[in-house]
């Protein structure tokens, strides 16, 4: 009787065993706990509509016509949780393609653990400017942009501005120092009259605020994703400061702040590659579809996770459902032609998207509440300033 | 009468230094932007007394190491957002989150946490360390993890007209408020009959149970006392900060330093501890960089003020234990 339980058990086993290896296993890594939770769950929620659009809803339905299962995992901002994360997903549950990473430390972290499995790495927020230039990689694709092109755009529009003089805001850590680099590369009229970095994930910027007005600035560049950003625009709006210095902002308004920021962000400009306005039928239906399960506009972390799970099935159906191959697979999804949220774009040989970069400026909206619309094109298909140092060898 | 030592003359002297060059910068050169940033850490000060007079009481009477507390200030900055969100009203959102938080705190101590007075502090940090996790967890799983709305109606946040520059109207009113609460606080520890027996407990313990007072009941009650003032501060800080998950935690960590300096069980010590800790943050964090600048290389001082500055007070805290290990005013005396 055993014998017979124990060979059913291990028939079953075998079974299953087939049955996963037809199975085409996707790996999702963001940040769902602790502070960095907001984008992180934009990221899922977007790329949960991506799979939606592609036709998968739970483990086993077919994505891209091939039987999928999505293995989720959670980094809470930490490079070591997201390694130990990777590792479990790679090493345990074998997926065949790792997309997400909304922080660029924790994606830089998992980079070595990923390419050495040869599976497509789909980076969907993540942009270091390594990944760009001299870790650039044929197995590694982004769906959004280098860190440094959205505060490059920014420049741009503050030298049109003729403002005459800037304060730089930004926290102490790498993107900090990245994003006001960023600015300082196109900025040419304007003087930088002061430079502060604040302590990262400060909520109370009043101290900033007052030296800034002390300063004389006539504008401020500030960079504060998340919960820092919230608390600036508050502290900037009961200061009274807007009225007399101009606020241009990067990757601190968006869809998922602004219900929070409110009023406060009314007239301020920051640049970006896509918003909820941009007019095409992959767009629409996306939006239409982020708002009709979540009950407000979707931000860019989503967008760019909504064509990260797009891409990866467009690949998935070039290469003719065979995901085994993993560079194979990555070729077909570099190359795959697919309906992104954000209109026609092509990529850099260096796996970054060459596209467009828009102004978009707070205003109030029909139903009186703030609304983010887009003022404009800064950049027609731009490359980012690192392309150059990608190695021969690993252009694709 | 408290002796004093050379090494405590000392310290009060380089305070004393300290503030008449600041009063003399502000006065007399008539420096703003000094004068600006001294109310903004005083505001901040005051904040931080609201939350450190819970914090410094649990510690001090019941030898409890709390790290939950910073728990009850996000549970009172989430309800009061909550109220705000459905009824658009910040007085409502300050009356329900005031006695939300008293009974919470009441609750927590009730449920769980009177279990862990006879602990030692290593038990009471992992249990109140889970309730850290617990809570913060909790508003994710409840509210998501976007900043939540929380706003002020303009008649009472409006840039105000100041001796010659602005300043935001409501950063007064907290001040007003803080300041309310120490006075009233003082008169009840001062001069009420629960007051006394608070004072006794933070003396001497095992001796107020002697004399017959039920401990638990008052145990029970400060803890309440101490969540509500959190809860307080979560809701009058919310609508200026970001009210999202986890942000107690670094306010928790300076309402402990605030505590050290101050005297645990000292709620005078952590009044003036907290307006120190305030002045210290706001005002390294405004001047530091420029100080460095006048005798260090640019890129340097670029780096190195804003680190510094985020030190000075644990530097200052140092300081501290070093001239008076027990606090600027202990409260336990024998």
């Amino acid at each position: 009787m055993l014998r017979i339980v124990l060979l059913a058990g291990t028939a079953l086993a075998a079974g299953m065993a087939t049955a996963s290896a037809q199975e085409f296993k996707l790996g999702v890594i963001t940040t769902l706990s602790g502070p960095g939770a907001g984008p992180g769950t934009e990221l899922q929620k977007g790329f949960t509509i991506g799979l939606k659009h592609e036709g998968w809803t739970k483990d086993g339905d077919k994505f891209a016509g091939v039987p999928t299962k999505v293995i989720w995992g959670d980094d809470q901002q930490k490079t070591d949780a997201g390694v130990r994360e990777a590792e479990k997903l790679l090493d345990q549950e074998k997926v065949n393609v790792l997309a997400g990473i909304i922080w660029s430390n924790v994606a830089l972290a998992v980079y070595p653990k990923a390419i050495a499995k040869n599976i497509p790495y789909v980076i969907t927020n993540a942009g270091a400017s390594q990944f760009a230039g001299e870790m650039c990689n044929p197995l590694l694709t982004s769906t959004s942009w280098n860190n440094d092109q959205v505060p490059e755009a920014l420049g741009e529009r503050m030298n049109r501005d003729k403002i005459e003089s800037i304060y730089m805001l930004a926290p102490n850590y790498q993107a900090g120092k990245d994003m006001v680099a960023g600015v300082k590369r196109t900025l040419k009229g304007p003087k930088i009259i002061g430079e502060d970095y604040f302590k990262l994930g400060e909520t109370d910027h009043q101290a900033s605020i007052s030296k800034v007005r002390a300063s004389g600035a006539k504008a401020v560049f500030l960079f504060a994703p998340g919960g820092m950003g919230v608390a600036f625009f508050k502290n900037w709006q009961a200061s009274g400061a807007g009225k007399t210095i101009k606020l241009y902002t990067a990757f601190t308004v968006d869809w998922s702040t602004l219900p929070a920021i409110g009023d406060a962000a009314l007239g301020t400009y920051h640049t970006m590659y896509w918003n909820v306005d941009l007019d095409n039928p992959t767009n629409k239906a996306y939006v239409k579809d982020f708002v009709a399960a979540y009950g407000r506009n979707p931000s860019h972390y989503a967008a760019q996770a909504y064509d990260g799970a797009r891409i990866i099935a467009a690949g998935l159906k070039a290469a003719g459902g065979k995901f085994q191959d993993g560079p194979a697979l990555a070729r077909a999804i570099r190359k795959a032609k697919y309906d992104s949220a954000r209109g026609p774009y092509t990529y850099n040989v260096n796996g970054m998207p060459i596209q467009n970069f828009y102004l978009r400026e707070v205003v109030k909206g029909a139903d009186g509440k703030p609304t983010i619309v887009t003022r404009g094109t800064i950049y027609r298909n731009q490359k980012d300033a690192y392309w150059e140092k990608c190695p021969a060898d690993k252009r694709l | 009468m408290r002796r004093v030592t050379p090494r405590s003359a000392l310290g009060w002297a380089a305070v004393a230094v300290i503030v008449a060059y600041g009063l003399y910068r502000i006065f007399i050169r008539n420096d703003q932007l000094l004068f600006e940033t001294a109310l903004n850490g005083v505001q901040f000060g005051v904040f931080l007394f609201l939350i450190s007079a819970g914090l410094t009481l649990v510690f001090g009477i019941m030898n409890m190491v709390n790290l939950a507390h910073g728990s009850l200030f996000m549970m009172g900055a989430y309800i009061g957002s909550y109220v705000f969100q459905q009824s658009d009203s910040f007085a409502l959102a300050i009356a329900v989150a005031i006695p939300f938080s008293l009974l919470l705190g009441i609750v927590l101590e009730f449920l769980a946490l009177r279990t862990l007075y006879a602990r030692d502090h290593l038990d009471q940090v992992l249990a109140t360390f889970g309730f850290i996790l617990f809570f913060n967890q909790l508003v994710l799983r409840v509210f998501g993890a976007t900043s939540q709305e929380f706003r002020l109606p303009d008649s009472i946040n409006f840039p105000m007209p100041l001796f010659g520059f602005t300043y935001p109207s409501y950063r007064l009113i907290v001040i007003v408020v803080g300041l309310l609460v120490a006075l009233g606080l003082y008169l009840v520890i001062a001069k009420t009959r629960v007051g006394m027996l608070i004072r006794a407990g933070a003396s001497n313990r095992p001796m107020v149970g002697a004399l017959g007072v039920n401990v638990r009941m008052l145990f029970t009650l400060i803890f309440g006392i101490g969540a509500a003032l959190a809860g307080l501060a979560g809701v009058m800080i919310g609508p200026i900060e970001s009210v999202e998950s986890g942000m107690g935690e670094n306010k928790l960590i300076l309402a402990f330093v605030v505590i050290v300096i101050g005297g645990i069980g000292s709620i005078r010590g952590a009044f003036i501890a907290s307006i120190i800790v305030g002045l210290v943050e706001v005002i390294g964090r405004v001047f530091m960089k420029d100080m460095l600048r006048e005798f260090l290389p640019e890129e340097f001082a670029q780096t190195a003020g804003p680190a510094l500055a985020s030190m000075s007070i644990y530097i200052l805290m140092a300081a501290v234990l070093y001239f008076r290990p027990q606090g600027l005013f202990p409260a336990r005396t024998g």
